[in-house]
């Protein structure tokens, strides 16, 4: 084989991605549009009427995005205590023993373990948990969803961050012993602050995962189309609400599932691009 | 004054610690909680009839279930189905992610290199249930139906990028000096990369698709809207064909198959953290 | 008035990084007050590793053991606790690294921050400037304090981390090869420096570099294998050493 064949090939190859990604695109606005063009682009996001009555349809995706918005937005707030101490224990306190590479292997499996199994556990262990401690009288809403979502998000969150705290100097952190601090003053005002940008970002990456995950979200959230008053009441998420609906849907309502599909696409992608910008920062300097 | 400061920064420091310890502990919970629950609802499930015989109806699983029997039948019907489809994937997927993550280690510089790199990560992070109705959008609709093949459209896309990120790192992290010695001794690049980089990189190539297949394998979202599923064993590939995920998801939501959920997830935990542990530990080994 | 008892002194120190291995083997010496004293050997011979057994360095690494006695004004530091001891004694690195996330002004004022001590304002700015001075790094940054650290020169750099550890207000300054990074410009405004310090603090200095050692020391150790083969006044030790190791490291025939 000669090279230009091999570069040839090379080539052709790495075009696929390309094609795929704008086939993504295309698939997504063209389906969207005509329920942009029926509704209008910004009363289709700010909308909060989902309705398939005949004759009289109106879909918009407030409720939805809301309730992504909430979900995440609370998984992260659950996921941070956990993370961090994972991060921490992985990064600096064990760093390099076999105790550290046990709680590695964990976080490692937690990552593995597929979604659906995720929504089991959470539908028939912690739904019932919530239940009986009086949080909320059906058991399904955006706080059950969210709490399995964090679980789903710390192993992300955790061995990323870890990684930034590895890295943070040895130098550095002598001289700040040298100087008569202790191990948490230490972690507190020089591992912290030295290992920030790259800790932040790797929690912007695990937004990215929880923004679109499916299956958990489903079967947790209780799969309502009105905007969530409380962290207690029930919702749909965007994933969810195509996730269910898409099956059964035609015309219009296919339309505006595809087109939260693209909303949902679009958050991602810039939350996920943000993320990787920052981690590329970090990692530089 | 100065020595009971010091006393409560130290007290402070050792707390730190504990809270440390706690709650990296607490992580392991869920995973022990949930394969605790899988396996003690599971285990009594899995014999030899549950891996060869497919997806009872509900109505035998229901006279089964009023004579107080164990419901009959299993999931071979998904098992196949989802070996089929994986196996479509990754013919298609392995090569072509190889072939596109040698491009990437071979042109680090290029302006088309680090566009292609920006769309992997941006096709890793897409939410499945998107891949799902985009395929359903591209095959479904214009082949008329569901099928095994719109299934594995899915899972290919889905396992594309993972495969192309670890290609590229493995490359990337191959001495320099393997290419050059290969390169002095006459040989075209082709050669190189086929007898000298990508045999040097296997073990983490390996490693990869394993991984890959470990993470497409328990996706359910892509394939409702793809190869939707179905109850009993078939081997058409232009055919609606189900997976083991999506038996889970049907079991989920029919009262009386949902004993067969245990079963069903244990199978697939397992198979999954197999998988997960066995490219952990080739990992290991390949990198000393 | 009492007579001057030394600062520091090493009795039987021993330090281990395996149980079979001494890294420093029963090193006894005494340090006076407001001396340089230089520690020089071959690369492994233990000179950092006893350089760091002073500060308790050793306490962050658990495999690391340290025996014997190392006397402190008196008191033995390995049976206190390393914040108290890391106080009093400051150290400098090889490689300059000032906190990066911190400006010039706060990298001065990081023990206090690190340690949790509060200091007024005037406090804080009586000494950014004394320690900024005594380094003699005053005049070239003190239009600059709010910027970070990192941007400074490589000596300048290792000046700030001097000032850091002066900062303390430390009993002993312990200099891991403070030069060896640097160019000989900086270098020699390093050594300068060192001899003004004196006057306030007790420097003892791991140095690879002959010339100065004797430029700056009074009192020099030779160690070799983890043994102290030597100590002694500087100049004697140049002019005359009185061990055949001792001879052949200065004379350039060994490492």
């Amino acid at each position: 084989m000669n090279d230009k064949l091999y570069k040839a090939i090379l080539f052709i190859a790495a075009m696929v991605m390309p094609i795929v990604c704008g086939g993504v695109v295309y698939a997504l606005v063209t389906d969207a549009h005509s329920a942009f063009e029926h509704f209008g682009f910004l009363r289709f996001l700010t909308s909060s009427e989902w309705s398939y009555t005949e004759g009289a349809e109106q879909y918009g995706a407030l409720p939805f995005i809301t309730g992504t918005l909430m979900t995440t937005a609370l998984a992260l707030v659950f996921c941070i205590p956990f993370s961090l101490p994972v991060a921490l224990f992985v990064g600096e306190y064990f760093k390099g023993t076999k105790v550290a590479s046990v709680l590695g292997t964990v976080t490692d499996l937690l990552a593995g373990i597929p979604s659906i199994i995720y929504g089991l556990w959470g539908f028939y262990t912690l739904r019932p948990l919530i239940m009986a401690l009086g949080i909320s009288s059906q058991g399904s809403g955006i706080l059950t969803a969210s709490v399995v979502l964090a679980i789903m998000i710390v192993p992300y969150a955790a061995s990323l961050s870890a990684e930034f705290i590895k890295m943070v100097p040895n130098d550095l952190k002598e001289g700040a012993y040298s100087l008569g601090a202790t191990r948490a003053e230490v972690i507190r005002k020089v591992v912290y602050p030295v290992a920030g940008s790259g800790i932040f970002s790797s929690y912007v990456l695990a937004i990215g995962r929880a923004l679109g995950e499916t299956m958990t979200v489903t079967m947790l959230i209780g799969n309502t189309n009105n905007i969530p008053e409380s962290i207690t009441s029930t919702g749909n998420s965007m994933a969810s609400i195509i996730a269910n609906q898409f099956g059964e849907a035609s015309d219009l309502r296919f339309s505006s599932l595809i087109a939260i599909g693209l909303v949902l696409f679009l958050i991602t992608a810039i939350i996920n691009m943000i993320g990787k910008m920052m981690i590329k920062r970090a990692r530089i300097s | 004054m100065t020595h009971l400061k010091t006393k409560h920064r130290l007290a402070t420091d050792k707390a730190m610690l504990w809270m440390v310890c706690l709650f990296a502990a607490l992580t392991a919970v869920p995973l022990l909680a949930i394969l605790g629950e899988v396996l003690l609802r599971g285990y009594d499930q899995l014999s030899w009839s549950f891996f060869t015989e497919p997806t009872p109806t509900a109505y035998r699983a229901m006279k089964a279930i009023e004579a107080g029997d164990p419901i009959p039948g299993g999931i071979a019907n998904g098992i196949i189905g989802t070996m089929i489809m994986l196996g479509m994937a990754a013919i298609v997927a392995v090569p072509t992610g190889i072939l596109c993550g040698a491009f990437l280690a071979e042109n680090p510089k290029r302006r088309f290199s680090q566009t292609v790199s920006y769309l992997t990560d941006l096709l890793q992070g897409t939410p499945s249930v998107i891949i799902g109705i985009v395929t359903y959008v591209w095959i479904v609709v214009p082949m008329r139906g569901y099928s095994a093949i719109a299934g594995s459209v899915a899972l290919f896309i889905m396992m594309l990028p993972l495969v192309i990120r670890s290609t590229e790192e493995t490359l990337k992290i191959l001495p320099t000096s393997l290419k050059e010695a290969g390169l002095a001794l006459g040989s075209n690049r082709a050669r190189v990369m086929l007898k000298v980089q990508l045999p040097a990189a296997f073990g983490g190539i390996f490693t990869g698709v394993l991984l890959a297949i470990s993470r497409v394998i328990g996706e359910t979202a892509p394939l409702m809207f793809t190869a939707l599923g179905c109850s009993f064993i078939r081997f058409a590939i232009d055919k609606p064909i189900s997976a083991v995920p999506l038996l889970i998801w049907e079991f989920f939501n029919d009262p009386n198959l949902q004993e067969l959920i245990w079963g069903a997830s244990l199978f697939l935990l397992l198979f999954v953290l197999i998988l997960n542990l066995t490219a952990k530990y080739l990992a290991k080994k390949w990198n000393q | 008035m009492e007579p001057i008892k030394p600062i520091l002194e090493f009795k039987k120190t021993c330090v281990s990084y395996t149980k079979q291995t001494m890294a420093v083997k029963y090193v006894s010496a005494t340090i006076d007050r407001n001396t340089i004293t230089a520690i020089m050997g071959p690369s492994g011979c233990g000179k950092s590793t006893l350089l760091r057994a002073v500060n308790l360095m050793h306490n962050l690494y658990p495999n690391i053991r340290v025996d014997g006695e190392i006397l402190l004004n008196g008191e033995n530091i390995l049976s206190m606790e390393p914040i108290d001891v890391r106080r009093r004694v400051g150290m400098v690195f090889q490689r300059p690294a000032p906190f990066p996330t911190m400006s010039i002004w706060d990298n001065v004022l990081s023990g206090y921050a690190l340690n949790g001590i509060r200091l007024s304002k005037t406090e804080k700015n009586e000494t950014v400037e004394r320690c900024l001075k005594s380094v003699a790094l005053w005049d070239e940054v003190k239009d600059v304090l709010n910027k970070k650290g990192t941007f400074l020169s490589g000596g300048q750099q290792q000046r700030l981390c001097i000032a850091r550890a002066l900062a303390m207000q430390p009993d002993v300054l312990l200099m891991d090869e403070p030069t060896s990074a640097l160019d000989p410009i900086a270098t020699a405004h390093i050594e300068e420096l060192m001899q003004e310090l004196q006057r306030e603090v007790t420097i003892l200095i791991v140095t690879h570099n002959m010339g100065q050692a004797m430029r700056i020391s009074s009192k020099s150790m030779f160690m070799y294998l983890g043994e102290l083969v030597e100590y002694g006044d500087t100049e004697t030790m140049f002019s005359n050493p009185s061990d055949e190791r001792t001879r052949a490291y200065l004379t350039g025939k060994m490492g």
